[in-house]
């Protein structure tokens, strides 16, 4: 398991690299690692955005039925999330965005689980696996 | 933070995007078509995106709004060189990048700016 900071643009920028890098090496198709290089983007983006930095932890994984699959876990110690089901919702957003971010990021996934609360963080965990 | 060139040839300003897109990458390159625009009074806008392995909500925000910020400088943006991975995974990530012109490579979006004057 690798473990990548996120405090800047530049950061987001390895991030990518690192997952499109990883998903390349485990056999996702070209489709499925643009899905997750995009979701990794996204959520990499919230952590340096809304969490005020954070980390990136990337791992390989293996399904029951031997297939592979790459999970990522993002976590910051920003304020949190008041209202996850409002934030996962198409079009909802703080401002800066179309809302598209996470509810996004969670459709170009195969797992997807969101914990937060206010004052303690939020962390985001997504597998995507080989087909 | 890397930033994207921009070239006149004629009356289009071509910008082909070589470089992992940061967000502060694609705010400087909305700015800097901006003042090429007004400076010039180029009449369309070519954006080659077939080095770009994501277009992710933010970048294709930025896109759709350098296609209006155009259109305010008279001039109409084409979008070229989207890969099929990329345009598969904007769908489902539900962005339609309303309002911008789109084609398969440069020379097809030559020919749609070209028909325009």
């Amino acid at each position: 398991m690798d473990e990548l900071s996120i405090q800047s643009g530049d950061d987001v920028v390895r991030v990518r690299q690192f997952v499109r890098n990883a998903a390349a090496d485990n056999g996702l198709s070209l489709v499925d690692q643009t899905k997750l290089v995009t979701a990794a983007s996204e959520l990499a983006r919230n952590t340096l955005v809304h969490g005020g930095g954070g980390t990136a932890r990337v791992e390989v994984v293996k399904s029951a039925n031997g297939r592979a699959g790459v999970k990522l876990y993002f976590t910051d110690e920003g304020p949190g999330i008041p209202d996850i089901e409002q934030a996962l919702t198409d079009g909802w957003s703080t401002g800066t965005g179309l809302g598209l971010g996470l509810s996004g990021a969670r459709r170009l996934v195969d797992e997807f689980e969101l914990t937060s609360k206010p004052g303690a963080g939020t962390s985001v965990t997504v597998v995507k696996w080989s087909r | 933070m890397e930033r994207v060139p921009i070239l006149k040839i004629g009356q289009t300003l071509f910008v082909s995007i070589q470089i992992d897109l940061q967000d502060e990458s694609v705010i400087r390159l909305q700015e800097d078509l901006a003042d090429e625009l007004a400076a010039s009074g180029a009449h369309g806008v070519i954006i080659d995106i077939t080095a770009v392995e994501i277009v992710d909500s933010f970048i294709g925000r930025m896109l759709t709004t350098i296609g209006s910020i155009s259109r305010l400088f008279d001039a109409e943006t084409v979008l070229v060189g989207m890969r099929p991975a990329v345009a598969i995974t904007l769908t489902e990530l539900g962005l339609s990048l309303k309002g911008v012109r789109t084609a398969l490579n440069a020379e097809k979006g030559l020919e749609i700016l070209n028909g325009k004057s």
